[in-house]
C-alpha cells in the first residue's frame, strides 16, 4: 500500500501533469498549425475583440438567449464548472503538497468547509447532468458509452476526495486512489471530449469572429 | 402532437427520383472511396474540432424549428442531425450502403435549412451547418441529390441562372417591364449593360421567370431616386446559387464568380441585390471563400440596406403610411447573416402605420423552414416542410390575434416557406416584400 502511495504521489503526479500540459498544448499547437493550411479562415477571420466579448457573455450564467431559457441547467453547469476549477487549485491539502514539492510555491487555499462544499456540488452536477442523459430523450439519443466515461472520470476524484477528507473507508487507501483519480483525469483530458477545456476557446472564439466581424451579429 | 402524427401522415417514406436513381448508381466501393477522399482532403480542423469538441448535451435542440413542430423528436434535432450523418461517416470510416447514403441524403437536403440558429444556441458554438452542408458536399459528389434541386443547379451549369432562362428572354423581360412601367414613369429606362454606372442591381432567376413585377417596381424605385444603374446584358445577372446548397462547391464558385465579373465588366461601383436572403450568403459569406477572396472585389450590398440608404439620404420619400399593422420576418441569411434586422425594421417602421413585433425575433428569428435549399427540393417534400414548420405558423399565429394583416419578409425563400404556411394553416395574413411597400407608398415625382 505505502509502495502505491508512494507511486502516486510521486512520479505519476509528474506523468499527470506533463500529459495534461504537453498534450493539451500539443493538441492545441496541432489544431491551429493545420488550421493554417486547412481552414485559412479560423486565422483570417479572428477577432478578438469578439472572442472576448462572446467568452463574456457565454461563461456569465444568463449572459446568453439559450442560457435565459434553460435557468436550472444554467445554474448547474456554471456551478460545476466552477467546483472542478476551484477545488483542485483551493484545497489546503493540494496547496501544501505543492509547496512541499518540487513546486516550492502555493497561494491562499479557502476554507475547507468551503471547498468541501464545493465538492459536493461538482458530484451533484454529474448526477444531474446524468439525469439529463436518462431523461431527456434529446440528450439521451445522443449519448453514448464514452460520455458516461467522462462523467466517470470528472466524478472520481471529487467522491474519491469527499471520502479521504470526511475519513470515510481507509485512510491511506482513501487518498491515494483519490490520487490516483486526479492523475487519471488530469491525463485524459487532452484525449478525450474532456479536451474542450482548451477547445472551447477556439470554437467559441472563432463563431464569435464570424458572427461579429463577419456577419455583424452577435453570437449569444 | 404535431399533425403529421396526429393524421399519421408519412414523411419518412418519401420518393425522389434523384435520390433513388443516383443510389442505383452506387456501389459500396465508390460509397468508401468518395467519403473518405473528401473528409481527408477537402476537411481540416474544423470538422475535427466540431466533432470532438461537441459534448453531447442537447442544448442545441430548442434552436431548430424542426425539433419543436415534429413533437420534439430527437430525429430533428440539430445534434441527433449530425448524429445520423457525420458520426456515422466518421465511425464506419465511409463504409456506408447506398440505402445509406440515401438515408444522409434526406436528413441533409430535406431536414435542415442550413438557418445556423443552432450554432447561436451551442455553448460551444458549433456550426452544425456547416457539418450538414459537408454532407450535401459527400451526396453531391455522390450522385444523390433531389431531382428538383438538382434541376436548378443543371440550369445553372448550363445557361448561369436558375430557372433555364435564355439570354434574349433575359433583356427581352426587362424591355417588356421598362415598356410597362414608362406608362407610369414616362422617362423610366432599364438601362442595360451601361458601362461606368455607379450601381449593377441584380435579382434572382425566377424574378424575370415569373416575378418580373418585382422587376418593374425595382426599376421604379431606383428611377425615383435618380440613381445611375445598371443591369448585366450578359450572364452573370442572376445573383441566387442553388449549387451552393447541393453542394456542388465548383459551380457554386462559379456563379459567384461570374455574378462579379459582369459588374467588373461594367466597370460599376457597386452591386445592389433584390431582396434574397440566400442569394446574398452565397455572394457575401460562402462563393467569396471559395474563390479566395477573404471579401469581395467589389462593394455588394442588399436591398434592405439600400433601402435603408436611400430613405436616410432622402433620395425616396414616403407619401403616405401604409395602413394597419405589420411584422417583420427577419430572414436567417440577412439577419443572423448581416445583421440587417435594424435598418429592416427601420424601413418598415418609416412606411408602414404601426410594427408589432413577433417573437423569437431579430438574429433569434425562426427560420421560414424553405430556405437552404429545402424548398428547392419540390413538390415530393413539400407536405413534410410544411408540417415540419408548424412552430413557424404558430409565430404567426400570435401576431395575426394581435391584429397583424400583413408580414414583410425582404427574402425570396421566406416569401415561399411562408406562403406555404399561410395557406396551409389558415392565417388571415397577407406577405409583402419591402419594396413592394415602398414602390406602393412612395412619393412618385417623376410619374405621370
Amino acid at each position: 500500500m505505502h509502495g502505491f502511495y508512494a507511486l502516486v504521489s510521486g512520479p505519476l503526479v509528474w506523468v499527470a501533469f506533463a500529459v495534461f500540459l504537453g498534450g493539451g498544448a500539443w493538441k492545441l499547437w496541432r489544431l491551429l498549425s493545420t488550421a493554417r493550411r486547412k481552414d485559412v479562415f479560423i486565422h483570417e477571420y479572428w477577432s478578438w475583440s469578439h472572442a472576448v466579448q462572446s467568452y463574456l457573455h457565454w461563461l456569465t450564467p444568463f449572459g446568453s438567449e439559450n442560457s435565459r431559457r434553460q435557468p436550472v441547467m444554467t445554474v448547474v453547469t456554471f456551478l460545476f464548472h466552477l467546483g472542478v476549477v476551484v477545488v483542485p487549485l483551493f484545497t489546503l491539502g493540494h496547496l501544501v503538497l505543492l509547496e512541499e514539492g518540487a513546486l516550492g510555491l502555493s497561494w491562499p487555499a479557502l476554507p475547507d468547509a468551503v471547498v468541501d462544499a464545493f465538492a459536493f456540488v461538482v458530484l451533484g452536477g454529474c448526477a444531474y447532468f446524468g439525469w439529463r442523459r436518462l431523461a431527456l430523450p434529446q440528450v439521451r439519443s445522443v449519448t453514448s458509452a464514452a460520455d458516461w466515461g467522462i462523467l466517470a472520470l470528472v466524478a472520481a476524484p471529487f467522491a474519491t476526495g469527499i471520502l479521504a477528507y470526511h475519513g470515510i473507508g481507509d485512510a491511506l487507501l482513501m487518498t491515494s486512489l483519490h490520487m490516483l483519480a486526479g492523475e487519471v483525469m488530469l491525463a485524459a483530458i487532452p484525449f478525450t471530449r474532456l479536451s474542450h477545456m482548451f477547445t472551447f476557446w477556439v470554437t467559441r472564439g472563432y463563431t464569435a469572429s464570424e458572427f461579429g466581424s463577419v456577419r455583424h451579429v452577435r453570437d449569444w | 402532437m404535431s399533425e403529421a402524427a396526429e393524421k399519421k401522415i408519412d414523411i419518412v417514406n418519401i420518393e425522389d427520383t434523384g435520390l433513388d436513381q443516383g443510389i442505383a448508381r452506387l456501389t459500396p466501393e465508390r460509397i468508401e472511396k468518395v467519403i473518405n477522399q473528401i473528409i481527408d482532403t477537402e476537411t481540416g480542423v474544423r470538422l475535427k474540432l466540431y466533432v470532438d469538441t461537441c459534448v453531447h448535451c442537447g442544448l442545441c435542440s430548442d434552436a431548430c424549428h424542426w425539433y419543436l413542430s415534429y413533437d420534439r423528436n430527437p430525429r430533428f434535432s440539430p445534434v441527433g442531425k449530425v448524429r445520423q450523418t457525420i458520426w456515422k461517416i466518421l465511425e464506419r470510416k465511409g463504409r456506408l450502403s447506398p440505402a445509406e447514403v440515401r438515408e444522409l441524403a434526406v436528413v441533409a437536403y430535406t431536414e435542415c435549412n442550413l438557418c445556423r440558429r443552432c450554432q447561436q444556441f451551442c455553448p460551444f458554438g458549433i456550426e452544425i451547418a456547416y457539418m450538414i452542408a459537408l454532407v450535401r458536399r459527400i451526396c453531391h459528389k455522390l450522385g444523390v441529390t433531389p431531382l428538383y434541386m438538382q434541376d436548378t443547379c443543371h440550369s445553372h451549369s448550363a445557361a448561369l441562372n436558375q430557372m433555364w432562362v435564355k439570354e434574349d428572354e433575359w433583356t427581352d423581360s426587362l424591355q417588356w417591364q421598362e415598356d410597362e412601367a414608362r406608362d407610369e414613369f414616362p422617362h423610366l429606362r432599364i438601362p442595360l449593360a451601361k458601362e461606368g454606372a455607379e450601381i449593377m442591381y441584380s435579382v434572382i432567376g425566377p424574378e424575370p421567370k415569373f416575378r418580373t413585377q418585382l422587376i418593374y417596381q425595382a426599376a421604379s424605385i431606383l428611377h425615383e431616386s435618380g440613381v445611375d444603374w445598371t443591369m448585366p446584358a450578359t450572364p452573370g445577372w442572376d445573383n441566387s446559387n442553388m449549387c451552393m446548397f447541393s453542394g456542388d462547391a465548383e459551380m457554386a464558385g462559379r456563379i459567384v464568380k461570374e455574378h462579379f465579373e459582369a459588374a467588373l465588366r461594367l466597370k460599376v461601383k457597386r452591386i445592389v441585390m433584390g431582396e434574397c436572403g440566400h442569394a446574398y450568403r452565397a455572394v457575401y459569406d460562402v462563393g467569396n471563400r471559395w474563390n479566395a477572396w477573404k471579401m469581395f472585389p467589389l462593394p455588394v450590398i442588399h436591398s434592405v440596406q439600400f433601402f435603408h440608404e436611400l430613405l436616410t439620404s432622402g433620395r425616396i420619400k414616403v407619401r403616405e403610411k401604409m395602413p394597419g399593422k405589420v411584422s417583420f420576418n427577419d430572414p436567417c441569411n440577412i439577419s443572423r447573416g448581416m445583421g440587417l434586422h435594424d435598418m429592416g425594421r427601420h424601413v418598415t417602421r418609416a412606411f408602414c402605420e404601426e410594427l408589432v413585433e413577433m417573437t423569437p425575433n431579430r438574429e433569434h428569428n425562426l427560420c421560414c423552414c424553405a430556405g437552404g435549399g429545402v424548398i428547392n427540393c419540390g413538390p415530393p417534400w413539400k407536405k413534410k416542410r410544411v408540417l415540419g414548420n408548424s412552430a413557424k405558423a404558430e409565430q404567426l399565429r400570435r401576431v395575426a390575434d394581435q391584429g397583424v394583416s400583413i408580414i414583410v419578409a425582404p427574402c425570396h425563400n421566406c416569401h415561399g416557406g411562408l406562403d406555404d404556411i399561410i395557406h396551409h394553416y389558415n392565417l388571415p395574413l397577407k406577405l409583402k416584400f419591402l419594396g413592394d411597400i415602398i414602390y406602393e407608398y412612395m412619393e412618385k415625382t417623376r410619374a405621370e
